[in-house]
């Protein structure tokens, strides 16, 4: 391989995307506004979560009782209904997410020191929303009997009650519990992906399609020098939109960076690489430019988006779809930035990671490069 | 002993069941310029991209600056400069970045490709536009700048598939001119063109139908041969009527509308004045003008392949 001939290439490369005002704006503008979007838009947390009760009760007990909903951070009591048609309008119209209904006999009930039945009604469409629904009205309710359960003992005469387990949880990595900690850094990866592969996506079946592949392949030009040269200022935009995406989870949306922002980027450029060489590959076999971008959409975003583990939990996947996932790289990737933005760990415990970007950078370079024929078509 | 630069043998090309090259089979001098003439979709650029090793042969032999067709293809291109018939410069970049381009390619590298680089530009005439996008130049100018790509790394031969198509007569001639000069110089030219004007140019003449090779001689010698006795110009009136009535006549052996008159060749043994005088007086045809004329290489062309359409 001759590096005259790489640079020529490269060169040329530069010049296409110096000349191309509108492409060079897309290679910018589009992680930032994907970074936006899915900043602010992709959230799993629940809160402020709309609701209506009907009290038929009205005694000064089950006021207290849906006192603990209306406070909360994570309710929001807008509606006070008085019969259960009503519930079932307001849920059926999108109005509220649950509806909490407290019997005639609630307050009677309680002071009689019986179990007294409650009814919550959870919009149920988005399973995860209502699991997350059902567990905070579960833990008012249990708080609520614990207090009461306290209360009663105590009036018994005992006063040094110990319940026998304390939980005190801590937790680690992203303490808030904020998804967008998790999401940020997935996030990334998906920027890379897909700017990666669209920006390779298009050199080689551009060519073709204008002609220039032609006398190109009539040239001494080997298949390597070729390949090399267009991936070098891709490569550059590539870290371009790297540095951004990373600036701006790091100040827009202030997620913490506690790892080496260094080792961030060495170990990103590895998969820039992986990105571009199936943005080549695609280029290399697709007959169209129109083809070619909408194989590089899907090839970029689908895998990361959906089996790396940005959005949806590996483990909690079918086994069959685990195994997949070893096979795509964004996997391991959002794995890395992850590791070194939430947890701040070393290389010492990314290297397998980067063993296997490295050996699917190599193999996707391998195979534009062989699928790649000096010849007319 | 001549030496040969292009040698082939039978060779064929098949798309699918389409035969595009049939067995063809010819020598190119070094220093000649060598036209490869024939209509369009006869197999013209198809012979010459195998020739480039841009496609590979279905089967045959040949050989281009010594180098195998078959097995040498990337050898064959570092010796040859080749103009495809659609300009394929990058038109975003100017001049002198696409000279540099190619030059890069080639492995020209510093002061000597700065040089070269200049040589070129010189003789392409393009010095004063070398900063300008290739896009906005003139066809005439584009077509000179596909030129001087495709010699900036000195090659020995150089294949042009319809280089002048869409360019004005005399950016034609210019670019012709540039052609036989480097001939001059011992650099092999193959051209194919389906223009008669731009066939006039080559020494020797290759004419291709439906992949064939029908005739293969000089210029001069193709009208000789071809066209012994010569052409009979015809002016008249009505000129479409009368080359009806000419066509049906057994002692015509072709006819055809040129300009505003028609060419005329007989059978041999034929007194083609006599019998043409007659033939329009019984049908009340005006014979304004009658002449011979030395044959153009057109209706030794056409000629040609009519008579192929014959057999």
């Amino acid at each position: 391989m001759k590096p005259s001939r790489t640079w020529a290439i490269a060169k040329k490369e530069f010049f296409h995307i110096y000349r191309d005002p509108r492409s060079l704006a897309l290679v910018i503008l589009m992680p930032a506004l994907l970074m936006l979007l899915f900043g602010y838009a992709v959230t799993l947390d629940v809160k402020k979560v709309s609701m209506a009760v009907l009290d038929r009760d009205r005694s000064q007990e089950s006021l207290n009782f849906i006192q603990r909903f209306s406070a909360s951070p994570y309710f929001n009591l807008r509606f006070s209904v008085q019969d259960g048609k009503e519930i079932e309008r307001l849920i059926d119209q999108g109005e509220v997410k649950m509806g909490l209904i407290l019997p005639w006999d609630f307050s009677k009930t309680i002071k009689a020191e019986k179990v007294v039945p409650i009814q919550v009604l959870i919009d149920g469409a988005d399973a995860n929303t209502a699991n997350i629904i059902l567990g905070y009205a579960q833990a008012i309710a249990r708080q609520y009997t614990q207090e009461k359960t306290i209360l009663k003992v105590s009036r018994m005469g005992v006063t040094n009650l110990n319940l026998p387990i304390d939980v005190r949880p801590r937790v680690w990595f992203n303490e808030d519990l904020e998804s967008k900690n998790y999401f940020i850094p997935g996030l990334v990866a998906v920027i890379m992906s897909i700017a990666g592969v669209l920006l390779t996506g298009q050199v080689i079946v551009r060519e073709w399609e204008r002609g220039t592949m032609e006398l190109l392949i009539s040239t001494p030009v080997r298949k390597g020098e070729l390949m090399m040269g267009k991936l070098i200022p891709y490569f550059f935009l590539g870290l371009l939109d790297l540095s951004l995406a990373v600036l701006m989870g790091k100040w827009v949306f202030e997620v913490p960076l506690r790892g080496s922002i260094a080792l961030l980027f060495a170990l990103s450029c590895i998969y820039i690489f992986v990105a571009l060489a199936l943005g080549l590959t695609i280029s290399t076999f697709a007959r169209t430019q129109l083809l070619a971008n909408q194989m590089a959409m899907l090839a970029g975003f689908l895998p990361t988006f959906l089996l790396s583990g940005f959005t949806f939990v590996i483990p909690n996947m079918p086994h069959w779809l685990q195994i997949i996932t070893y096979g795509i790289a964004p996997r391991y990737y959002v794995t890395i930035l992850k590791d070194i933005f939430l947890k701040g760990v070393g290389f010492s415990f990314l290297w397998r990671e980067t063993l296997v970007l490295i050996g699917m950078a190599a193999a996707g370079l391998w195979v534009a490069t062989r699928g790649f024929k000096k010849e007319l078509r | 002993m001549p030496t040969f630069v292009v040698e082939v043998e039978d060779l064929v090309k098949k798309f699918d069941s389409f035969v595009a090259v049939d067995h063809i089979h010819f020598q190119v001098e070094k220093g000649e310029i060598f036209g490869f003439l024939g209509p369009n979709g006869a197999g013209k650029s198809t012979t010459i991209r195998m020739l480039c090793g841009l496609l590979l042969p279905t089967s045959g032999k040949g050989k281009v600056a010594g180098f195998d067709l078959m097995k040498e293809p990337e050898k064959i291109k570092q010796a040859i400069g080749y103009m495809s018939q659609k300009f394929s410069l990058y038109d975003d970049l100017t001049v002198i970045e696409n000279l540099h381009f190619f030059g890069g390619i080639y492995n020209l590298s510093g002061s000597s490709q700065r040089k070269r680089e200049n040589e070129v530009l010189e003789m392409i005439g393009l010095q004063d536009l070398q900063d300008r996008i290739t896009r906005t130049l003139a066809v005439g100018s584009k077509q000179r700048l596909a030129l001087g790509c495709a010699i900036l790394h000195e090659p020995s031969i150089l294949f042009l598939d319809e280089p002048t198509s869409g360019v004005d007569p005399i950016s034609r001639r210019n670019f012709w001119s540039l052609i036989q000069h480097m001939g001059e110089k011992g650099v092999t030219t193959f051209v194919t063109t389906h223009y008669m004007d731009e066939a006039e140019y080559c020494g020797r003449l290759a004419l291709i139908y439906q992949g064939r090779i029908i005739a293969l001689e000089t210029s001069s010698e193709l009208k000789v041969k071809t066209l012994s006795r010569g052409v009979l110009e015809v002016e008249c009136d009505p000129l479409i009527p009368a080359l009806d009535l000419l066509k049906k006549e057994p002692w015509i052996s072709e006819s055809a509308v040129f300009g505003d008159g028609l060419h005329v060749i007989s059978k041999e043994g034929v007194d083609l004045e006599r019998e043409i005088n007659g033939l329009f007086q019984k049908h009340g045809i005006l014979l304004k003008r009658m002449g011979w004329i030395r044959p153009s290489l057109e209706d030794v062309f056409v000629s040609l392949i009519e008579r192929e359409e014959k057999q």
